[in-house]
């Protein structure tokens, strides 16, 4: 479920529903990332309310995890490894080529919405380095054609 | 005479003290015993090893993310941080092997690839923990320079800012630079120079307890955080206490002041002159240019720590409004001539003799200052008693807490808090009445927070949803929000609940107490009409909160009072004291760690003024100015005769004055104009006295009426001592001439002497012994004590020959307890329907008081206004948005100032502050006091508020008279 504009009543009841958990601010910010597909700036401000925190510390967490986003990725996320097995089995030279063929650099999506592309730092498979991941689905050996199709499968 | 002392050993010991039993161990072949529980960095540093460090500091937990302080322990594998590993018995440390060493090195050598190397002309240049470090480790080079950084806005690999200037290229420059954020007026958030150490955001949340501060993204990209993306230092939560800039390493959270001064290079402790907390600090000077303040850790009232106020708020003594010279004319209505001090001391002697032998020696009269020192204030009370020859002396204090001082000294025995400010660390319920502390006390509510966060509970009865109620990590157990004015209805329910549910200490009324008169107090407080049911409607308050706030109270292990003047300025102030007191004694909460009745004083020498004898009927030690045996014991020291009569007291001696018996008053340290509640009767008295004698830093709203100012000094500008709410005399030191030419005890003496007292103190040393020879409780006392103690709280004496920082452990001092009957009565000041609002008042972080000192600060950053506080409810059914301008008015008098809406008050109630003159929000006030001592109301006035265009004519007329009255002539060559 995507929503443009999320109300105030729709993030509370999603904070709200997190409240029976030990330590619920983590599982909050899941929530919330997972209804909106990032985590509204307003929600900040009401999770601190509800947990008795400061803005600052919520701000301290999310920030710390790269996946809570401040503002929705593209329709496709496509997740580059650059450590250090997958730079060596040509990473680099794939990330390059996807990203000009995008017109895009890190982090970036494309204008159409349609696609986002981060870093990522080892997907645990360096034994069928380079590896890249689209959306949840994991890619080994990943080359330029393999990434195009496994977006086409995606779309 | 010493004027400066050495500090005592200042060392960041690197983590926090411990108390545990003793372990033996051995650091660099060093034997060493510590407390268990402490850290192995601690016990080098006892045993004179420091070990280097970044993000370990002695006012916060060990974090053990620095990697610096490694060492190595025999038998242990590994290299394990210092900082978090306790000691051991028998444990062999060794710190400086080649091994740790290499570590380390290696470990500088990355903080300093994302450092810019401008030593030379950093702000923190000489006091850098970083620099220190890289000199202790021996770093001799950078190999990972140039690479990715945040200093270097050029993007060229410069190793300083300035380099980076030179090298600045058109156009491009590096994206991961980050700039200065320069919004707080007091200091400095550079990113580039930070280290990531957390030591800001640890001190922000262990030691001031506000949690501004956070570390935002991770690994290279982290940085600290003033509130979320967006936010700086000035838009954040952040309440400028200053604990991050203490905590910081490096330039990062720099002073502004250092960075334009230089760092200091001399030190001398004083004590902070705003609230009744008292905290120590070092005055830091080049020379004596005041470059900064820093709290002092060994300072026993705030262990360290400050707020904005302390910490920041002192340039009002440099600020061009501060008179310098004396000036005198012969009539209010004309224009202020300045004089030589001999020719300004004649004409007010002149003066005060001439009224004396047309009215009468009655016809004169005091006001002492709570900001003043014990020996100032000493000084004005004899100059009245022994020169006047009259007892017509009062103090500030009358308008804060002397309900305190009557209300503790019937059930008691003394006029004091019970406890000092550590015994907060005992704390299991805090009961806080009538009082802000986050914004009042703020050093005292840090530490107050500290131990809510261990997990001790809290009452709140207070009208309003202070931020004690619920903030960042604390929430209290219950808010009581009751109408204004009904402290007693309150307070007499918690007893009745107790009394009635059995929750009384029977052992400890039986032993302490007088039982029968225990029985009196119960049968009274047990009617039904004390039932929290019955008083409910009166009062506002929830029933069931109020029966589980009292069962908390009496059953929850050590339960201490904490209260401020929305307890004493009231009709019935007095009344709630003894029903405070009462409640302590019930539940057997007074006399160990932890428990107890502590009022929040006001000003910082609130206490002391009251002790030194400002009050027309006791003579210093709160002596009956009747008891011959006391006038005895002053007389024999000053060579007069003292009148047996007690004198006026400030509402009396304005009335007096209107009257036309009253005719002149030296008024010390004090703006009653603008304090003092009913303004235009404040100022018809004023205006009908013949020689009104201001003694003030600045022009203030009293000064209006005034013929004669006379400079003063500021607490940096000379000696003495003050007396803090938990009755610590600390002391203050001289750090620089007075501006003035004289100390403000100087300048009563010229005044007295002038007057033909004869007075020859050199220093207040000499007037401090002289209270000692003559006070009781403060027998023991000198400054060679002080300084080798650091402070003494009274009494101290043969019997505590060094002090007491707890009252009544074994005994009451009037012998034993006292339970008075605490019968509610309603203010005559109720709302109706022409004014069916009620106002209350209070105080803001930023400001201080009338704001003499603040206002004249960068503090008004924060609070540049008066604003009035009101409930959504209340505004909507007035058309008020947010922002108007509105009326307020009651019976007294009207004014106009700025609405805010919020729903901190419950409908029916509005609040503001009295901080600015151009407020006067004691126009409004009105002239209902406590029974006993006179408090003005403050804390209750009927009012009605409605839109308005602007100022009212009042404040425009007043405006006008106030220019007036403060021109200046050129001194005559």
């Amino acid at each position: 479920m995507r929503h443009s504009k999320p109300t105030a009543d729709e993030i509370q009841a999603l904070i709200d529903g997190q409240m029976h958990l030990e330590g619920p601010l983590l599982p909050i910010l899941h929530a919330l990332q997972e209804a909106y597909d990032h985590v509204p700036e307003a929600a900040l401000g009401m999770i601190a309310e509800t947990l008795n925190l400061t803005k600052a510390e919520v701000h301290g967490v999310m920030s710390f995890y790269h996946d809570f986003r401040k503002a929705p990725a593209g329709r496709h996320v496509v997740k580059i490894c650059r450590a250090e097995a997958c730079q060596s089995m040509g990473a680099n030279a794939l990330s390059d080529a996807v990203l000009e063929k995008l017109g895009i650099g890190w982090g970036g999506t494309t204008s159409d919405g349609l696609v986002t592309v981060e870093a990522v730092y080892c997907l645990g498979l360096c034994a069928c380095a380079p590896a890249a991941m689209v959306d949840d689905r994991l890619i080994a050996r990943a080359d330029a054609a393999r990434l195009e199709k496994a977006l086409e499968g995606a779309a | 005479m010493k004027d400066f002392i050495i500090p005592w050993d200042d060392r960041d010991m690197g983590t926090p003290a411990k108390a545990g039993k003793p372990v033996h161990l051995t650091i660099d072949g060093i034997e060493v015993t510590v407390p268990a529980g402490t850290s192995v960095m601690r016990a080098a540093m006892e045993a004179g090893i420091k070990v280097p460090k970044l993000c370990a500091t002695d006012s916060v937990e060990a974090f053990g993310s620095c990697r610096l302080c490694v060492v190595e322990i025999e038998g242990r594998r590994g290299t394990p941080a210092s900082c978090t590993t306790p000691v051991h018995a028998g444990m062999v440390v060794h710190t400086q092997s080649s091994k740790v060493k290499k570590i380390r090195r290696g470990v500088m050598e990355l903080y300093v690839s994302d450092h810019p190397l401008d030593c030379l002309t950093c702000a923190a240049n000489g006091d850098c923990e970083l620099q220190d470090m890289a000199g202790m480790v021996g770093l001799r080079d950078v190999r990972y320079t140039p690479g990715d950084n945040h200093f270097d806005p050029s993007g060229t690999g410069a190793r300083s800012q300035s380099e980076a200037r030179l090298r600045m290229p058109e156009g491009e420059a590096n994206p991961l630079y980050m700039p200065k954020d320069q919004s707080n007026p007091y200091f400095t958030y550079d990113p580039s120079k930070c280290i990531v150490c957390s030591r800001c955001v640890r001190a922000c949340e262990e030691v001031q307890g506000t949690f501004a501060l956070t570390i935002e993204g991770r690994g290279f990209d982290s940085r600290v955080s003033a509130g979320a993306a967006g936010d700086d230092f000035l838009a954040s939560d952040c309440v400028s206490c200053g604990a991050c800039v203490q905590a910081c390493p490096t330039a990062t959270l720099q002073e502004k002041s250092v960075a334009e001064l230089g760092t200091p290079d001399r030190e001398v402790v004083t004590t902070c002159a705003y609230c009744g907390v008292g905290c120590s600090f070092k005055a830091e000077l080049n020379g004596d240019q005041l470059v900064r303040m820093t709290p002092w850790k060994h300072g026993k009232a705030n262990r360290g720590h400050s707020c904005v106020k302390g910490r920041f708020a002192y340039g009002y003594a440099e600020h061009p409004d501060r008179i310098l010279n004396p000036m005198i004319r012969d009539s209010i209505d004309m224009p202020w001539r300045e004089v030589s001090w001999s020719e300004a001391l004649a004409f007010a002697a002149g003066r005060m003799q001439a009224i004396r032998e047309k009215h009468g020696r009655k016809s004169l009269g005091v006001i002492t200052s709570s900001r003043c020192t014990n020996e100032e204030t000493y000084l004005v009370q004899k100059l009245t008693r022994a020169v006047f020859m009259n007892n017509n002396t009062d103090t500030c204090a009358r308008v804060c807490h002397s309900p305190t001082g009557y209300g503790l000294g019937q059930t008691f025995g003394t006029s004091a808090g019970t406890q000092d400010f550590d015994s907060v660390e005992q704390v299991d319920v805090a009961l806080v009445i009538g009082a802000n502390p986050t914004d009042g006390h703020p050093v005292f509510a840090s530490r107050l927070k500290k131990r809510l966060r261990q997990g001790a509970k809290l009452i709140v009865i207070d009208p309003r949803r202070i931020d004690m109620v619920k903030s960042a990590h604390i929430e209290a157990a219950h808010h009581l929000p009751l109408t204004p004015g009904t402290n007693v209805a309150v307070v007499t329910a918690l007893a009745h609940v107790i009394a009635t549910e059995g929750l009384y200490d029977e052992a400890f009324i039986r032993e302490r107490c007088d039982w029968d008169e225990f029985q009196a107090f119960v049968e009274f407080v047990s009617d039904k009409r004390h039932a929290p049911e019955s008083t409910a409607l009166l009062t506002g308050v929830n029933a069931q909160e109020l029966r589980a706030a009292a069962r908390l109270y009496a059953k929850g292990g050590n339960a201490a009072i904490y209260y401020g003047l929305g307890v004493t300025e009231h009709s019935q102030g007095s009344t709630t004291v003894m029903a405070l007191a009462n409640l302590a004694m019930m539940t057997g909460n007074i006399g160990r760690e932890g428990v107890g009745v502590n009022p929040l004083r006001g000003q910082n020498n609130v206490q002391g003024s009251c002790d030194m004898g400002s009050f027309p009927h006791e003579l210093p030690g709160y002596r009956h100015v009747k008891l011959p045996e006391v006038r005895k014991v002053f007389e024999d020291a000053w060579g007069v005769t003292i009148d047996p009569e007690p004198g006026l007291r400030i509402p009396n001696m304005l009335d007096a004055a209107v009257e036309g018996t009253f005719k002149g008053l030296y008024c010390q340290g004090e703006d009653i104009l603008q304090s003092d509640p009913d303004t235009r009767h404040v100022a018809a008295g004023l205006a009908a006295m013949e020689c009104v004698i201001v003694h003030d830093l600045f022009l203030n709203e009293t000064a209006n009426y005034a013929h004669v100012f006379l400079p003063g000094s500021s607490f940096l500008e000379k000696n003495g001592t003050f007396t803090n709410a938990e009755r610590r005399i600390n002391r203050v030191r001289k750090v620089m001439a007075p501006k003035n030419g004289y100390e403000d005890w100087e300048v009563t003496q010229m005044l007295a002497n002038a007057m033909g007292a004869g007075w020859a103190y050199t220093h207040p040393e000499q007037i401090m012994a002289e209270i000692a020879a003559t006070t009781p409780s403060f027998a023991n006392v000198t400054y060679d004590l002080l300084d080798e103690k650091g402070s003494v709280q009274w009494p101290c004496n043969g019997e505590h020959p060094e002090g007491t920082p707890l009252m009544h452990v074994d005994g009451f001092v009037r012998g034993k307890g006292r339970f008075i009957v605490t019968e509610y009565v309603a203010t005559a000041e109720r709302s109706g329907p022409r004014f069916p609002l009620l106002l209350t008042t209070g105080r803001i972080l930023s400001q201080y008081n009338v704001g003499a000192q603040t206002r004249r600060t960068a503090n008004s950053v924060w609070h540049e206004q008066d604003m009035l506080e009101i409930h959504p409810h209340d505004a909507e059914n007035r058309g008020l948005k947010n922002g108007d301008w509105v009326k307020l008015a009651s019976r007294s008098g009207e004014t106009t100032l700025v609405a805010t809406i919020t729903d901190r008050v419950s409908p029916g109630v509005v609040y503001t502050t009295f901080h600015h003159p151009d407020t006067q929000a004691n126009v409004v006030t009105t002239d209902y006091s406590d029974w006993a001592t006179n408090c003005p109301e403050y804390k209750v006035t009927a009012v009605q508020v409605s839109p308005s265009n602007g100022p009212s004519d009042w404040q425009e007329d007043y405006a006008a008279q106030a220019e007036r009255s403060r021109r200046i002539l050129p001194a005559a060559e």
